[in-house]
């Protein structure tokens, strides 16, 4: 794996010196881009956590919009520093997480049961934001309150480059927290709950407690990913944080990428968010509901044709093409 | 203090929005139980519904029942064209697939409408009469619907219970590789039941227009909350289903009144996410 561990390195080198190629005044604008890429490739990389032990979450649009909500209203309220705001939001993201979690592995809510539960969790988050719209804006959303100048301490910047390296690093830290999860007891243990509980807990699986362990990691880490994206975009919004929407929207981008690979999520996001401003650039405005209409076709095919996703399953293929004896040894 | 007048005709409006979900409920529960796949996009289905009967009522100038028929007869189609493109290429897989590609659905009609259509609501209009009893009003828009509705739940019945196919669904439901060995084939059963899904979809689609103006995002509306009545009612389980479907509105309903619509909808879910957990035994009775 040297060269894919090569290959590793010269992306995330390349990526460092992002800000400093000389894109013209295309420079703003792809910048914008890759941050939105990075942060809701590790909401992706957060989501796949669980759904790659077919723990399918539909409602993860719910952590997303604790942590966003969270960190901003404490901050427009409070003034509490988003570092310290962010924090709280994770503490509560993680709660409810427990909450959720706890109760259906205890009564074996696995599958489609699973899924349409955190479908209801996920509305519940949004409604309620939507109904408390004394302090969180409502339907209309919020704005961050202004710092006024650039400041570390309400995480505000004028110049994207600050954006575009935290966008790097927290995608890098999702990265590693995938391979930790990848490398760990945790995932075999998880698998063989995703295969059978029953038979995982007769060799001595705890299973209760990896259930609800993957489910609080994957919940913060998606409440991480959502107090990014509300600092970056310094605005949230009940329908584009919470809900089914953009719940559907996060599997989709995973599903379209493959969920059982390392980079997978980040490819799906990729192609999700290239395609979208592709299609917008294009066609501008005429067109509204192109790119979401052809994302659905897409994923109806996906699932059809090619399960593993887009990245899962060309890895394999190249798999298969360089060392095919090794593969066919692996399967005897 | 809220008047209790008002609290009663809330209690009545729930009845009446009781009579829809449950149209939508055990469309949905039919297909749940029988193909043992949850269509995310149901209820987007009938969203679609809606804008063909628009569109032949208020644009092309049909009568409204020949278009109601119509888009019931669509309906049907649908249901098939779904179960034919979407779901019998993926029987074998996963659930989790399955669930996904029904996702995928959910987004490509609601965003192919929002390209086609626009985001505008749209409606046909009625000149009905509304009657007056005890203070509380009965407007037709809400009665006629509601009548109907409990008319078509009756006809599933009769068809599930007295007739051959009827049964022969039913049998599936309860075992499928049984049900083979009996010389039955199960994808003819499949098609029946998604063309009577689509049917339930269609007609719920004519039946909601009277009350409800259509849009692209009509699905998120009342969709999670179809699959929670479902999910409730017990899979497969239609009395458990038709049930579940007058709890869910009369909690909506009267809750909306108390506090606000939003609430109403908060406390439905949480009431869900509650049975989920301590009558597991009544309600998950049918999973594998």
């Amino acid at each position: 794996m040297s060269a894919g561990r090569w290959a590793g390195a010269a992306l995330v080198a390349l990526l460092a010196a992002g800000p400093f190629l000389p894109l013209g005044g295309m420079r703003e604008y792809v910048l914008h881009v890759m941050v939105q890429i990075f942060v809701w490739s590790f909401i992706g990389g957060a989501w796949a956590l669980m759904g790659r032990f077919r723990l399918v979450s539909l409602g993860h649009g719910a952590f997303l919009g604790l942590g966003a909500y969270t960190a901003t209203l404490l901050w427009n309220f409070y003034g509490l520093t988003p570092w310290l705001g962010g924090v709280a939001a994770v503490v509560l993201t993680a709660v409810v997480a427990v909450v959720v979690a706890y109760p259906c592995s205890r009564f074996q809510v696995v599958g489609h049961y699973f899924a349409l539960v955190t479908l209801a969790v996920g509305e519940v988050v949004r409604l309620l934001i939507i109904a408390e719209r004394n302090w969180t804006g409502g339907s209309l959303g919020v704005s961050l309150k202004p710092a006024g100048r650039d400041s570390l301490f309400a995480m505000q910047f004028a110049d994207k480059r600050v954006f575009y390296y935290a966008g790097l690093v927290l995608w890098l830290l999702g990265l590693w927290v995938w391979l930790r999860v990848d490398r760990s007891m945790a995932r075999s243990a998880m698998e063989a709950i995703g295969e059978d509980e029953t038979a995982a807990a007769s060799v001595g699986i705890h299973v209760t407690r990896f259930k609800i362990g993957i489910t609080v990691l994957s919940a913060s880490l998606t409440a991480v990913g959502g107090v990014a994206y509300a600092q970056y975009i310094s605005y949230v919004n009940p329908d584009t944080l919470a809900g089914i929407g953009v719940s559907l929207r996060i599997v989709f981008a995973v599903v379209l990428g493959g969920m059982y690979s390392l980079l997978g999520p980040t490819v799906g996001t990729a192609l999700t968010i290239a395609l979208a401003e592709y299609l917008r650039i294009v066609f501008g405005l005429r067109f509204i509901g192109m790119a979401e209409t052809i994302y659905g076709l897409l994923l109806i095919l996906f699932i059809i044709f090619l399960p593993a996703g887009i990245y899962g399953s060309l890895r394999d293929l190249v798999l298969r093409l360089w060392n095919p004896p090794a593969r066919a040894a692996a399967k005897a | 203090m809220i008047d209790p007048i008002f609290l009663a005709e809330a209690a009545i409006n729930g009845i009446m929005l009781g009579g829809i979900l449950a149209l939508l409920a055990l469309g949905l529960n039919l297909i749940f139980g029988v193909i043992d796949i949850v269509w995310i996009a149901y209820v987007d289905l009938v969203m679609v519904c809606m804008y063909v009967l628009y569109f032949l009522v208020q644009v092309y100038g049909w009568p409204f029942w020949l278009g109601a028929l119509a888009t019931v007869a669509f309906g049907a189609v649908l249901g098939v064209g779904v179960h034919l493109l979407i779901i019998s290429p993926i029987l074998a897989s996963p659930p989790v697939n399955q669930l996904l590609a029904t996702g995928g659905l959910l987004f490509f009609l609601q965003s192919f409408a929002t390209f086609l259509w626009t985001t505008d609501h749209k409606s046909v209009r009625f000149a009905l009469p509304s009657w007056e009893l005890g203070g509380i009003f009965f407007p037709a828009t809400r009665l006629i619907p509601f009548a109907i509705s409990i008319v078509a739940v009756i006809g599933l019945y009769v068809f599930l219970t007295r007739t051959y196919m009827g049964t022969a669904i039913r049998a599936v439901s309860q075992d499928r590789e049984a049900m083979a060995l009996m010389g039955a084939s199960p994808q003819r059963i499949y098609l029946v039941t998604s063309a009577v899904g689509g049917l339930m979809a269609g007609l719920a689609g004519a039946l909601l227009t009277f009350q409800y103006s259509v849009h692209p995002f009509f699905g998120n509306q009342f969709g999670p909350l179809t699959f929670m009545i479902c999910v409730l009612g017990g899979l497969g389980n239609m009395v458990g289903a038709f049930v579940a479907s007058f709890v869910m509105s009369e909690i909506i309903s009267v809750a909306g009144v108390v506090w606000s619509t939003e609430m109403g909808y908060v406390i439905a879910f949480v009431v869900f996410i509650v049975m989920m957990f301590v009558r597991p035994a009544g309600i998950l009775t049918r999973r594998q």
